[in-house]
């Protein structure tokens, strides 16, 4: 197993920021217009993590216009520019599948203080 | 078949190519491997190589195997293979196949020992499609017809039934090579190989590429 890990030790970050389910987090992705490159950023809240090494993902939801939106990014993938964690969560489950029933007041997240 | 190489399966993981997409990726350490013996026209009909791969505890090889690796004045090798190659007369005895034969971007089959499925159903070991499982239904997971009646009166040869599944040679054939690495002594193939991890598999080059 040794040799899988140096492969993926090779191509993890490590400036990666301390965040977890719940934090509400802000991701600026790599955006490929034509020819030029941009960044475009996505913030909500962690749904999930998932996965461990070079292959975790992360969920992260937000509500926009009305309409859940998820987007699930291989956490050392190339195309994240970087993650800014806006506020710190306390939740106290690692999935937060049931925010997706929630609206209104029902889906806020308490913040650690 | 040009070139090839024996290896071991190390596992699966993923790289992230130049485009930031995430690519499924089999480590193979391959190599490095030893020409233990030339096989010729003249003394055997036929040309080939024969390599040996992983070097072995001596004490464990018996005497006329030993006299074959001594013969040829390398270390005691764990698998010994024979290689078809196309060009097999221009290596020789002792010379080493290491993994920079293959390069980034070339087309291989992968072959190895599929994992062992045990005695598997139908619907499993041929794909094949499953009945209703309520609604009154008494066809489950079953085989089905073994053929018409009074004619012929039997069972065609090659019907599909149940049985052992998987531990036979299966070759997957036009894998991309995504890395090399011949100081390190391992392969990246796109997607996945036979067998279980630490199987033995063997390399060789594709016969789709063109």
């Amino acid at each position: 197993m040794d040799l899988i890990k140096m492969i993926e030790s090779e191509q993890m970050k490590k400036d990666i920021p301390d965040f977890n389910v719940g934090d509400t987090v802000r991701v600026y992705v790599k955006v490929v217009e034509g020819s030029r490159e941009r960044l475009q950023a996505f913030e909500g809240f962690v749904l999930k993590r998932q996965g461990g090494g070079l292959t975790e993902t992360f969920t992260v939801r937000r509500v926009a216009y009305g309409v859940g939106v998820e987007r699930t990014f291989p956490l050392h993938s190339p195309r994240i520019d970087r993650i800014e964690v806006v506020r710190k969560g306390k939740v106290r489950r690692a999935k937060l599948n049931y925010m997706r029933e929630r609206t209104g007041k029902a889906a806020k997240i308490k913040e650690v203080l | 078949m040009k070139k090839a190489i024996l290896g071991k399966k190390v596992g699966m993981t993923q790289i992230f190519d130049k485009d930031g997409k995430a690519i499924p990726v089999t480590v193979i350490q391959a190599g490095p491997n030893v020409v233990v013996q030339k096989k010729t026209v003249e003394n055997d009909g036929y040309s080939a190589i024969q390599v040996g791969y992983e070097d072995r505890d001596e004490k464990k090889v018996n005497k006329p195997l030993k006299g074959h690796f001594a013969k040829a004045k390398v270390a005691v090798k764990r698998y010994l293979r024979e290689f078809r190659l196309d060009n097999a007369e221009s290596y020789e005895v002792g010379q080493e196949i290491k993994a920079d034969i293959f390069a980034e971007g070339d087309k291989v089959d992968v072959s190895g020992v599929s994992k062992g499925k045990g005695t598997a159903g139908t619907i499993k070991r041929f794909n094949g499609h499953r009945g209703p499982m309520r609604h009154g239904s008494k066809f489950h997971r079953a085989p089905g017809s073994m053929g018409a009646s009074s004619d012929p009166s039997r069972t065609f040869k090659g019907k599909k039934l149940p049985g052992r599944m998987g531990n036979e040679n299966t070759t997957v054939q036009n894998l991309e090579v995504v890395k090399v690495d011949a100081e390190k002594n391992y392969i990246l193939v796109k997607g996945g190989v036979p067998g279980i991890r630490g199987s033995l598999v063997m390399i060789k080059d594709s016969v789709k590429a063109q």
